[in-house]
């Protein structure tokens, strides 16, 4: 009916279609269906159909990249890049910065806490000092203790 | 569409010159309104110039551009019938294209031959009337297959259902025009 069947559908159905006079009939009804649609004309869109179209795609925002956006504003790229050349100065500044004498002796008198690197790791020495005396114990005592 | 991504305004340009006519022409034949038809087209032509950069190119173009007019005319033509119930459920279809088509038949009038004319314009408006009878999707699938003349593949693409799915529907479409049009058609079967 629409030309669209493989070669060896094609001929089988054509073998039946010979044979079978209700099936042809039906067939030339679907084909008179098919000529029919096409008597319905074309219409052509309206003049003013590619101007508006122009005029709607003008009006869409155009999309812009990271980079893009960059570009189109140098004095913020170039605020940004002054921006990123400070940090990386400074960060190079603090850490190439050796230590003066003041530093050294402070570092010295605190020597010996720095040194008791097991309270500084993982304070599991602690755990030997004596609990402390609950404060409320010490409260609910001494009343009695009055009496 | 691959030019269009890569922002050639000059491809958007020829692409809209190339399907334009068909695209309006499906969509008129959808939703039975010329101006309607015309703005419909013309927000498909957006939706691709807006999904330009997004566009991956797994399917046929038509596929996805045919997809999309599909969506907004099913879309349309179920708000246009809730529109028309609010209004009057008994009123009769007369603010459509066909109104133009009658203004048409005063000129034709100063043809010799008005009969033929009048034959003819009767025969148009029937099938005109079989097809916009015809359930929406059925159609859809009517259209994108005599009109558009896609493969099935790309119909049922298109329509989100099975090849099988789509042959029945289309079957179920030209069996109703055939009854519909029964007198036009015993014509035309006889010859």
């Amino acid at each position: 009916m629409d030309g669209r069947l493989k070669e060896g559908e094609r001929l089988e159905m054509e073998k039946h279609l010979s044979t079978c006079a209700v099936c042809q009939l039906r067939v030339n009804e679907f084909r008179a269906v098919h000529v029919l649609l096409d008597e319905l004309p074309m219409i052509e869109p309206s003049a003013a159909f590619d101007v508006r179209m122009q005029a709607r795609v003008a009006a869409e925002p155009a999309k812009q990249n990271w980079w893009a956006w960059f570009a189109s504003s140098p004095r913020v790229a170039f605020a940004a890049s002054m921006l990123v050349a400070a940090m990386v100065w400074v960060g190079s500044q603090t850490a190439d910065t050796p230590l003066n004498a003041g530093d050294i002796d402070k570092i010295n008198q605190n020597m010996s806490v720095l040194e008791n690197y097991d309270v500084i790791s993982d304070f599991a020495p602690l755990s030997d000092l004596p609990q402390p005396v609950q404060a409320d114990d010490a409260s609910d005592t001494k009343p009695n203790q009055q009496m | 569409m691959l030019d269009v991504q890569a922002g050639d305004e000059q491809s958007f340009a020829l692409l809209l010159h190339r399907y334009r006519t068909p695209l309006v022409n499906f969509l008129y034949r959808m939703v039975r309104n010329r101006e309607q038809a015309e703005d419909l087209a013309q927000e498909v032509f957006l939706r691709v110039y807006r999904a330009r950069e997004d566009y991956v190119p797994s399917a046929k173009f038509t596929t996805w551009l045919f997809r999309i007019a599909t969506n907004l005319a099913l879309n349309s033509v179920r708000d246009n019938r809730y529109q028309r119930m609010e209004i009057s459920l008994d009123a009769p279809l007369t603010a459509d294209a066909e109104d133009g088509e009658e203004k048409k038949l005063d000129v034709a009038e100063m043809h010799p031959n008005i009969e033929q004319h009048l034959i003819e314009e009767t025969r148009r408006k029937m099938i005109r009337r079989a097809i916009e009878k015809l359930p929406e999707k059925q159609r859809a699938a009517v259209l994108l297959h005599k009109y558009q003349e896609l493969d099935y593949g790309e119909i049922s693409k298109i329509l989100e259902c099975s090849e099988s799915a789509l042959k029945s529907l289309l079957f179920r479409a030209y069996e109703t025009l055939r009854v519909e049009l029964a007198p036009l058609v015993a014509q035309r079967a006889v010859r």
